[in-house]
């Protein structure tokens, strides 16, 4: 039997009514790294990591994490075994001032000096948002809701983070930053999988990568190896001679 | 003057009466866009079972004053808060991932299983609570005579309201139920058990609405089966005035929506009360569409 990796989808396959959209997917993930997930819109990107994070059930196969399965389990307990998630379009409480927003991060944990420690550390990776601890979300501009989505996401404490889209509108600049701030994150031992539509800085950032063509994994390789792919150059880099 | 902080007075009562249970469909809807309508007879349950402690197993027989209404109230409320859990568990849960027509419907199969059981149990005829449990003493202020009962309805239906605000807004829970009002699957992203919220929601809900209910069988004695239908309308009325939805906005538009109709009956006509209540409705909801503190439509970027 082969060692399973940290974490593993086998064979996934998830349907939204009655369309497939994933029809068997098959990726790992090892401790520590980063993962590039790249795709055109409707690929299915997103709907894996909802699956991993347990909001979507999957008709069939599996997904493995430290060895042990994760599909079966509710989203709560999923968060509870250190997967947490920055979700596509922030989804934020508007409503809900910063502190609470990131102390909703930490809803799981009861060790309330670990759960400080992790604060402290997001307001270094994120000054802004000590600034703007007591307004409410939703009046954040574009860039600090997404700071916010990530140290929402950090707040639990994650082995592994799901970001889905972090760049998506925001400016070049801006877009650097959460860039250099994902890059800190792994640095810091958090295992990282990256949904991006700006294949370039995802694959820069991570070390391997998986391209998703309508359900199914089109190509796995190395995040050089893909960088330097013509095909992955023509569809997702921009550079088609 | 005197005249109109008399009947202010009057309507605070009441209001604070409309104001919690409007504080049950609010939350509900906050969490599931879901209008029990079961709410109202939760409520009725919640009168008859303070008739049941006071009258059946003879508590009115060996004690009297305010601690038979604190005994009345919690009994009523745990107990309703129980069926309230179940109400969701049987009526709503398994019928959660069908069509909004659906819970509807059920909503509706599960007011007249309740009101009908009520029905049964208690009777078709008016039931009365006995007399004479708090001593009939009026308080006068600046002229103005408050009986006991109505002060002491009022400061509770505020105290009542003060905790839960304190519930919603100061803790861990509080904030993990915003949170579920706001964007399930976001809440669900942090690790908060939603389904758990939502009984949560189904307890505390049906909980206010039975202290109500004991508090209209200690105001006006008379208790019927099918109270609950006119009470929850009242009650629906005033949580869409304040904003469905917006728990303060209950609380603001049961107050609001008592003292608007005692002041209707005194100066225009007692028969128009309930007309005047609903037309406070419509102008409202002319002018402010999403209620006096209705969600201001946060953007969604």
């Amino acid at each position: 039997m082969p060692e399973s990796a940290y974490l593993e989808l086998r064979d996934l396959r998830v349907s939204h009514g009655s369309v497939e959209a994933l029809r068997g997917i098959s990726l790992s993930v090892n401790q520590g790294e980063i993962v590039a997930l790249l795709g055109a819109n409707g690929a299915g990107k997103t709907t894996t990591l909802s699956t991993i994070s347990g909001l979507l059930r999957p008709s069939a196969g599996a997904i493995l994490f430290e060895g042990r399965p994760l599909h079966t389990l509710p989203s709560h307990e999923i968060v509870r075994r250190g997967i947490t998630q920055a979700p596509e379009g922030r989804r934020i409480f508007a409503l809900l001032s910063v502190r609470e927003n990131l102390e909703l991060g930490a809803f799981t944990r009861r060790d309330r000096a670990g759960a400080a420690a992790t604060l402290d550390w997001i307001f270094e990776l994120f000054p802004r948002l000590r600034e703007r601890l007591n307004q409410l979300a939703g009046t954040l501009s574009g860039g600090e809701q997404q700071m916010l989505s990530i140290g929402r996401a950090l707040m639990g404490a994650p082995k592994v983070l799901l970001l889905d889209e972090p760049s998506l509108g925001l400016a070049p600049i801006l877009a650097r930053a959460i860039f250099q701030s994902v890059r800190e994150v792994n640095a810091a031992g958090v295992t990282v999988i990256l949904v991006e539509q700006n294949a370039r800085a995802a694959l820069q950032l991570a070390s391997r990568g998986y391209v998703l063509e309508v359900g199914r994994i089109a190509l796995a390789d190395s995040a050089s190896a893909l960088l330097r792919n013509p095909d992955v150059q023509i569809a997702y880099l921009g550079n088609g001679e | 003057m005197q005249e109109f902080l008399q009947q202010l007075t009057n309507g605070l009562a009441v209001g604070g009466i409309y104001a919690l249970i409007a504080l049950g469909y609010t939350m509900v809807y906050g969490v599931l866009k879901l209008i029990n309508f079961a709410h109202g007879e939760l409520f009725a349950l919640g009168a008859y079972l303070g008739f049941t402690l006071l009258v059946t197993l003879g508590l009115s027989d060996f004690m009297g004053g305010v601690g038979v209404v604190f005994l009345l109230l919690i009994f009523a409320m745990g107990l309703v808060a129980i069926a309230g859990y179940f109400l969701e568990r049987v009526a709503y849960r398994p019928l959660r991932q069908s069509n909004r027509l659906a819970a509807v419907v059920s909503a509706l199969g599960a007011s007249i299983f309740f009101q009908n059981a009520m029905m049964l149990v208690y009777g078709t005829k008016a039931l009365v609570y006995p007399g004479g449990i708090l001593p009939s003493v009026v308080v006068s202020v600046l002229g103005v005579e408050i009986p006991l009962i109505r002060i002491l309805i009022f400061a509770s239906s505020v105290l009542l309201m003060c905790l839960l605000f304190w519930f919603i807004h100061h803790t861990r829970t509080g904030a993990a139920v915003r949170a579920v009002s706001l964007d399930q699957g976001a809440a669900r992203l942090m690790g908060i058990n939603v389904n758990r919220i939502i009984s949560l929601i189904f307890l505390i809900g049906p909980a206010l609405g039975a202290a109500a209910g004991v508090m209209v069988g200690l105001l006006y004695g008379q208790i019927r089966y099918d109270m609950g239908v006119g009470y929850g309308l009242k009650a629906f009325t005033a949580a869409i005035l304040g904003g469905i939805g917006n728990i303060p906005g209950a609380m603001a538009g049961g107050i609001l929506l008592g003292v608007i109709e005692a002041l209707g009956a005194a100066y225009i006509s007692i028969a128009w009360k309930d007309a005047i209540a609903f037309f406070t409705l419509i102008l409202i909801l002319i002018f402010r569409p999403t209620g006096l503190l209705g969600e201001r439509v946060a953007d969604k970027v």
